[in-house]
């Protein structure tokens, strides 16, 4: 196989890619350094699953690589997401 | 050294080789996601304890090490970008910035977890069964899944010190980088776990 126009990521977009990583834990850090009460994990949470996606769609790829990878990997977390529901319901419920 | 054509006497193929590397991830990825759910239903039936529990943990050691772990993702991306540029010299170094990096990783771990030891905390010790439930669940969950990722970086370690090997070999190449790719993919994960478990054990209040 060859993948000749294969995408290559520039030097220079890692660097921002980590500079926004850097960035978002600075803000996580801060964010749960006051008191917001049940906000608080809800922003760690959202920020921390934003830092996800950037690893995922630029450091691992994703972005750029054939869409049967962004498949799966959507298959993936959809199941998990699927787990958390249900678990979470069977909890709040009982 | 490489001639210009390809000439593919043996059968290889990387979308494969990548997809059963993902696979893999994925059963990595229900591991942990497994504990985190864990974690956070007895966070949810034990709040109170959770609250103060968390509060052993130095947030600043935490910091560092999620930083580190971060400049070390944008390395070996680094070096997957440059190994298919043909710099080889660049990739070699970028993967050493990388293993030295996850070793200061270790070595803070080391001390972190040194200094719970010295106080007497430790899985199985009297302290931590004389601790309240909640408690103990917390810094069980803690030693478990800052252990087990500790493994993970060890053998992202070994996984990135063999692509390295076979970098300066010069059997991984320009046109056959599969394997730092995979081994690549196998340290982001480390990563993306890391970056749930700071937020969950030493951040959340």
């Amino acid at each position: 196989m060859s993948e000749n126009n294969h995408h290559i990521s520039s030097y220079k977009d890692h660097l921002l890619v980590l500079l926004i990583l850097i960035f978002l834990t600075v803000i996580t850090v801060a964010i749960t350094s006051i008191e917001l009460g049940p906000f608080n994990t809800a922003a760690a949470m959202l920020i921390a699953s934003v830092k996800a996606a950037v690893v995922l769609l630029y450091f691992m790829h994703l972005k750029f690589d054939h869409k049967i990878y962004r498949i799966t990997v959507g298959i993936v977390l959809a199941i998990y997401a699927a787990v958390i529901v249900v678990t979470f319901f069977d909890y709040f419920y009982r | 050294m490489e001639t210009t054509t390809h000439h593919e006497d043996l059968h290889r193929d990387d979308t494969a080789s990548k997809l059963g590397m993902w696979l893999f991830i994925f059963t990595e990825i229900l591991l942990f996601g497994g504990m985190f759910i864990v974690y956070s239903v007895y966070r949810y039936k034990n709040p109170v304890a959770f609250h103060i529990a968390h509060e052993e943990l130095s947030i600043p050691m935490g910091f560092i090490n999620t930083v580190i772990l971060l400049i070390s993702s944008a390395t070996v991306a680094i070096s997957i970008s440059s190994i298919q540029k043909g710099d080889r010299k660049l990739t070699i170094r970028m993967l050493v910035v990388t293993l030295l990096l996850a070793l200061t990783f270790l070595i803070n771990k080391y001390f972190e977890w040194g200094a719970k030891f010295e106080h007497g905390m430790y899985p199985g010790s009297d302290l931590m069964a004389n601790l309240s439930h909640g408690d103990m669940l917390f810094f069980s969950l803690y030693f478990f899944m800052t252990g087990l990722h500790a493994v993970h970086i060890i053998v992202g370690m070994i996984l990135l010190g063999v692509s390295l090997y076979k970098v300066q070999k010069g059997l991984v190449h320009s046109t056959r980088f599969a394997l730092l790719e995979n081994s690549g993919l196998y340290w982001h994960l480390v990563d993306l776990i890391w970056i749930f478990l700071f937020p969950l054990f030493y951040l959340i209040h």
